[in-house]
């Protein structure tokens, strides 16, 4: 049994280390949808001038989401079948979890806002816009202070 | 030239007063009105176009209230690379697009079999069916309304001209010094909001025609349901051997434009530069994101079947393992 363990936390290191590193490329090709990136020199950063291409960005943003959205799932599930065995989520990955429903849920939206024939009223459209925003700076302070607080996803079932 | 202006000058005082008469007698049907909430086209028929500029003058008359009255001086905008956009002194520009004139008439001198002819039409928004300015404006500022316009919301924009950047016509148009980004950092973000053709939105809610087709004496323009102006578009385009644009650009825009002339030689006759937009033929410029959005359905799909099957595995493993054991 242990074996099994060993093997699913190797497997939940190297996703970690995905995750983040795709949290990082979602968190920048996000903020480069606002025109900042131009303005505040970081395009002229050498190897940065793509980021001031709204349509890169986009394009990166959307592959990103495909991925986070799959990696997300598969998560879920294999928190469901094994993972809820072996570690117990702690209150901090419930407020992260929260937060991230709230950006996945408006990004759904704001792709669904992208596609031709699909036309929200101009509150729904701002609301969405500016929540996705908003639920991704709050998760970034609530990753910030976890961090500060060490307190991470997961606990042993035993601790 | 000469002869071209003279005829202007005649027209604006004549014949644009009587078409804006008649034109606003005519009842709107309801669909036009906008009551439907039905998508709705315009059809510019360039042959009928006589230059004469009375759109452009209605336009600025009808919508005037909705110009910008910046506050000066300008709040300083860091850092220094940031530039101001100020028409508020050159209000009287109708040569190309600008914050105080969001339709303008673009001239193109062609040669058709050997004759020299000179075409005019009017250029503004295409007001796009999948518009990349609304789908792309960061704060929902730019939006598409169901009737099939494209808006910017000068009360919310901040003037950051992703959409004029984004636009393939790069239509918007920026004016420093007014707006919601006064208000929060107006020195650090924002400069201002983005004007453009709203199609009259406000008159079309109250059951009149947008300003610069009531008034048009040639009736170069008309506006109805999108169906019926594309099918009207080909039956002029069949009948005179023709060419459309706005049909198919950009993935579809809500302006269709009906020419004898290609419409290639009509962009290479233009003056193209910022405010006077091309005649190119555009692709869809959000078509990566239809695509894309398809992968985010069978991402998560894919996502439940890797840890539904490396569940399914070490159960397996597992099973096995204590079949060995025993």
């Amino acid at each position: 049994m242990k074996t099994y363990a060993r093997e699913s936390a190797a497997d939940r290191k190297w996703l970690k280390r995905f995750y983040i590193m795709l949290f990082a490329v979602m968190a920048f090709t996000g903020f480069g949808q606002m025109p900042i990136f131009k303005r505040y020199y970081i395009a002229d950063v050498p190897g940065l001038g793509w980021s001031a291409d709204y349509y890169k960005t986009h394009y990166i943003h959307y592959v990103g989401a495909a991925l986070l959205l799959g990696l997300l799932a598969y998560w879920m599930v294999d928190y469901l079948l094994t993972g809820r065995r072996e570690f117990r989520l702690t209150g901090s990955a419930y407020v992260r979890i929260a937060l991230l429903a709230g950006i996945v849920i408006t990004g759904i939206f704001r792709v669904l806002k992208n596609l031709p024939d699909v036309v929200f009223s101009p509150g729904f459209t701002m609301f969405i816009d500016i929540a996705h925003l908003g639920f991704m700076m709050v998760y970034l302070m609530a990753a910030l202070i976890f961090l500060i607080f060490r307190s991470g996803w997961t606990q042993g079932i035993d601790d | 030239m000469t002869t071209s202006i003279s005829r202007r000058t005649f027209l604006k005082g004549g014949l644009a007063a009587a078409g804006a008469i008649a034109a606003s007698s005519l009842p709107l049907p309801a669909a036009v009105k906008g009551e439907t909430g039905q998508e709705l086209a315009t059809l510019i028929d360039i042959r009928k176009c006589i230059g004469c500029e009375a759109c452009v003058e209605a336009c600025k008359e009808a919508n005037a209230a909705k110009f910008p009255e910046p506050e000066k001086p300008f709040p300083k905008m860091y850092p220094s690379r940031v530039k101001v956009s100020d028409w508020s002194d050159k209000r009287e520009v109708m040569d190309r697009l600008t914050p105080y004139n969001w339709v303008f008439i673009q001239e193109a001198r062609v040669t058709v079999n050997g004759k020299e002819e000179t075409y005019t039409f009017p250029r503004r928004c295409m007001h796009c069916q999948n518009p990349p300015c609304a789908d792309l404006c960061p704060w929902g500022a730019a939006r598409k309304l169901k009737n099939g316009i494209t808006r910017i919301d000068a009360d919310i924009c901040l003037g950051g001209a992703k959409c004029e950047k984004v636009c393939p016509w790069h239509i918007p148009q920026r004016q420093t010094g007014v707006g919601l980004y006064l208000d929060i950092l107006p020195g650090l973000a924002g400069n201002g909001v983005m004007y453009k053709c709203d199609r009259c939105y406000n008159r079309l809610e109250a059951g009149k025609l947008p300003a610069c087709i009531e008034v048009c004496p040639e009736n170069v323009q008309k506006i109805g349901p999108r169906a019926e102006i594309i099918k009207e578009a080909h039956a002029i385009a069949k009948e005179i051997n023709g060419y459309i644009y706005g049909e198919k650009e950009n993935g579809g825009t809500n302006t269709i434009y009906v020419s004898p002339v290609p419409f290639k030689d009509l962009n290479r006759a233009i003056e193209k530069g910022p405010g006077r937009p091309h005649l190119k033929p555009v692709s869809d410029a959000m078509a990566h994101a239809d695509n894309l959005a398809k992968a985010m359905v069978i991402a998560p799909i894919a996502g439940i079947a890797a840890a539904a099957g490396k569940f399914y595995a070490a159960s397996k493993k597992r099973g096995q393992h204590e079949e060995g054991r025993k």
